[in-house]
């Protein structure tokens, strides 16, 4: 009889903790991680990757993005933003105020469709509405260059990504096991190189903390290569000799759920250098 | 084995006789040929144990800072086979290790991780 109420007991021990460990509790828990394993780092410093942890690339960075070299990247972005569709209407329409402070909205988790919408997702939803043609998730060229603008619209808004209801938390936990997961030939998760070794350096390479890392894109890599948050996921697959995901797919949309909501605090800004 | 020998030792007085330069050209050549194991070990398409371990013999090559050093492996390491092991799949010893399992994923050979253990095992 003693065993069992101990077993209920220690059953019900395991619910309650259950029950209580959830995406907020995650989140708390990775800002705590990080306090302690690189407490130099201010907690809205994040924001700045690797760069954080060497003042030399930091004010390299300061110094490119005073005169960013892609600015016309940039400003081709808000040509595609504010050119009319056929019907008259512009991507804004589509935007609770014009586009302007949304990004950090996203993703967002869709009850009808019972599925992780990315901002991005929601450009072709603007552009299917309007009877437009849709863009290729990867194509740097349409949906690259358009968010290299539009995502600015968000530049200081603090990451919100809001967890909420069973559809959601199921969704961001496939994106948490696909963080955690090893993959690829080289047996790597995410985890490995951005929690367990973020700080430490792979050859001359400083790898960059979980935290943060969904704030600041797209990026230009060396100043000139367009990369997307998925285009990254896709590279970082393939660098573990993984066979990569598409972007847009529903691991990747996952992904960026779990990693976007872990930065949620965290302000974001669009179109930044990296190396 | 005899002839061998002989044949070395032929090697050597003539070498004796040769100018220095081109005496430690072969020397070089030689070593090299000994140890492809650290060519294994350095190369970024190969072991690339560079990657995450600093070990002696580097010549501006830029080493990680992820392991530990590879250094006194023979004392680390009294037992060669166990060594072995922990290239082949380091997951056994520690299922939360960084290292990739260069055997078990066919990163390397069985060949290559023989030359490469030669190789760290002089380190």
């Amino acid at each position: 009889m003693k065993k069992i109420a101990v077993a209920l007991l220690s059953a019900g021990l395991l619910v309650s903790v259950a029950a209580q460990a959830g995406p907020e509790d995650d989140r708390k828990q990775t800002i705590a991680y990080f306090k302690s394993k690189l407490p130099t780092i201010k907690f809205e410093d994040f924001v700045y990757g690797a760069l954080a942890l060497d003042d030399d690339s930091k004010s390299q960075y300061e110094s490119i993005m005073e005169f960013p070299p892609f600015e016309g990247v940039v400003e081709a972005g808000k040509e595609m933003w504010e050119k009319p569709f056929k019907n008259g209407k512009t991507f804004a329409s589509c935007f609770p105020n014009g586009g302007k402070n949304v990004a950090g909205n996203y993703p967002r988790f869709d009850v009808s469709l019972n599925k992780v919408v990315t901002f991005e997702a929601d450009i072709n939803q603007c552009l299917k509405a309007n009877g437009e043609p849709e863009f290729k998730f990867s194509d740097v060229n349409t949906m690259g260059i358009l968010t290299a603008y539009a995502r600015t619209l968000s530049d200081g808004m603090k990451m919100n990504v809001k967890v909420e209801g069973p559809g959601a938390l199921a969704a961001y936990e496939a994106g948490k096991t696909f963080y955690y997961q090893r993959r690829g030939q080289l047996n790597f998760s995410c985890a490995t190189c951005h929690m367990d070794n973020a700080g430490n350096r792979i050859r001359a390479e400083v790898l960059s903390p979980a935290l943060g890392q969904a704030t600041h894109w797209p990026v230009f890599r060396a100043g000139e290569r367009l990369t997307t948050l998925q285009a990254r996921y896709k590279g970082c697959n393939s660098q573990v000799r993984a066979v990569p995901f598409e972007q847009g797919s529903e691991e990747y949309n996952n992904l960026e759920y779990f990693m976007s909501y872990k930065d949620n605090g965290l302000p974001l800004k669009a179109s930044v250098f990296r190396k | 084995m005899r002839q061998r020998i002989s044949l070395l030792m032929a090697a050597l007085v003539l070498g004796a006789g040769v100018s220095g330069p081109v005496w430690a050209a072969e020397e070089k050549a030689e070593a090299k040929k000994e140890m492809p194991g650290q060519e294994i070990a350095f190369s970024n398409k190969k072991g690339n144990c560079l990657a995450c371990h600093a070990m002696p013999g580097t010549k501006g090559e830029m080493a990680g800072s992820i392991a530990p050093p590879l250094i006194a492996m023979k004392l680390r390491f009294p037992d060669r086979a166990k060594l072995r092991a922990q290239v082949w799949d380091a997951t056994v010893a520690n299922p939360k290790t960084s290292m990739p399992p260069i055997g078990k994923h066919e990163i390397l050979t069985e060949e290559e991780i023989d030359q490469v253990v030669d190789f760290i095992y002089t380190l």
